[in-house]
């Protein structure tokens, strides 16, 4: 399948793909692993009328915790993330995200940044990063500016990012005592998008939840977090039964869409049980660890 | 649209060719170096019979544009064999018997290739995680991990067993034969 025609542009800085975006206007849209773009462009379901290709920008990628802070090139192949020295043992939850978006050899090619300003609820970074209260750098003409993961999904598809405005970098706090995290997706098969999946992330004081996040994928038109799911923990020792009650919580209101990979129901159940097993191993990090990890 | 210059060092050797922006890698090795080893199977990156290696890694090369390869360095099902050798992978393939009807055969041994180099004793769990992104609607898989092995192990110096169709009775066609 050939895409439809379009010019194409490889600019060397941010600052000059900003310049690009700005003068080609809506048509022009930016490239950076091409997993999502690709694919869209060859059943012309996107006809852009320029790319603006982010491969050749210098330092968009990279992986680096300095002063408390993981941060992320937006530009960093997936495949690259959890081979980093940085991420293996440190960063557990990461590995589990990757280790599940689409297949091995799509990891070779596809970016984080990417993989979040698609913005697809589906994509398995988005719920991670809601999790993990990671922000965003966004740059553009006028300079930068943070975007909290929790604000930049606004809809399908739709992100807090402006026309021409690009996402540089992500931040991740880095682990703190007693924190641990994971993510669990169930897929039909490799390299399929998720019937449902959970990320958690908690902090333990003692044998008790002194604070949680818990992100949905694929479950509404952005990754939603389950606030409901939160509260039943919160300051509770996370028993098995409390995470089974979490669990249920998180299914109350949702309306995942019901399609091939499942019906409505089918959909809520899993993603409560995603949520249960997604806590479970989030709190067997946070115990045995001594804050070195999430 | 305007056509763009590339230089893409493929098995080794630097090509050029200009091409139209849309054309896809895989179009580039196919039509223009005519290097047909690569195949096209799905065309919407799930079955990986397009796999090459791009700078040591494995690639879908129906999900990238030929400009993005630009300066980069291929390596296609053609570039494995050597002076009328047979690279390990392929050798292994041959010996376990690792396709029936071949079409995902290059795409399987090029997404192989740079798991093999790295893993010296894969155990099956690992082989099957690695190809994961293609697919074989033939074998059932089990022939072709058993040659990932084979590859894999020869590749570091490992001893592997000795092909099943000299062990027999020389025409290692099964229990038929």
């Amino acid at each position: 399948m050939y895409p439809a025609a379009f010019e194409y542009l490889a600019p060397s800085t941010f600052e000059e793909a900003i310049e690009l975006l700005e003068r080609h206007g809506p048509g022009a849209k930016l490239l950076a692993g091409g997993c999502s773009l690709v694919p869209l462009m060859k059943l012309r379901l996107a006809q852009p009328t320029h790319i603006v290709d982010l491969g050749r920008v210098p330092d968009a990628a990279g992986i680096r915790e300095e002063d408390g802070v993981l941060r992320i090139g937006a530009m960093t192949r997936e495949a690259d993330l959890v081979r980093s020295a940085a991420v293996v043992g440190r960063y557990p939850i990461l590995v589990d995200t990757c280790s599940v978006i689409a297949d091995p050899t799509v990891r070779n090619m596809g970016t984080v940044g990417g993989n979040l300003v698609h913005g697809d609820p589906a994509n398995d970074h988005p719920a991670t990063m809601m999790a993990l209260r990671a922000s965003f750098v966004a740059l553009c003409a006028s300079g930068s500016r943070i975007v909290p993961a929790e604000e930049f999904f606004l809809g399908l598809f739709e992100t807090a990012l402006g026309p021409a405005e690009i996402l540089t970098e992500i931040r991740i706090p880095a682990p703190v005592p007693g924190s641990g995290g994971a993510y669990v997706k169930f897929e039909r098969q490799v390299g399929d998008f998720a019937i449902a999946a959970a990320a958690a992330w908690v902090r333990l004081d003692g044998d008790r939840v002194a604070d949680a996040s818990i992100v949905l994928t694929n479950a509404g038109p952005t990754a939603i977090r389950a606030r409901a799911a939160e509260t039943v923990i919160a300051g509770r020792v996370p028993e098995t039964m409390t995470l089974r009650e979490a669990g249920e919580a998180a299914r109350e209101g949702l309306e995942p869409w019901p399609d091939l990979r499942g019906s409505r129901d089918v959909k809520r159940h899993l993603a409560g049980v995603a949520v249960e097993r997604a806590l479970r191993a989030a709190v067997g990090r946070a115990r045995d660890d001594g804050g070195d990890r999430v | 649209m305007s056509e763009v210059a590339i230089r893409v060092t493929v098995n080794g050797e630097d090509r050029t060719a200009t091409v139209e922006p849309r054309f896809l890698l895989v179009h580039f090795l196919r039509e223009v170096l005519e290097l047909t080893g690569t195949h096209i199977g799905c065309d919407t990156t799930s079955c990986g019979a397009c796999t090459v290696v791009l700078d040591g890694h494995a690639v879908k090369s129906c999900t990238m544009f030929a400009v993005q390869a630009d300066g980069h360095e291929i390596t296609t099902i053609e570039g494995l064999a050597r002076e009328g050798r047979l690279h390990p992978l392929q050798e292994a393939f041959h010996v376990e018997h690792g396709l029936q009807c071949g079409f995902c055969t290059p795409g399987m041994i090029m997404a192989a290739l740079p798991f093999a180099e790295e893993h010296a004793d894969p155990s099956d769990d690992e082989i099957r995680r690695a190809i994961s992104g293609n697919l074989c609607r033939c074998t059932g898989y089990v022939n072709i991990v058993s040659a990932v092995r084979r590859a894999a192990r020869t590749l570091h110096g490992l001893d592997v067993d000795p092909p099943l169709a000299d062990a027999g009775s020389g025409t290692g066609h099964g229990p038929g034969a």
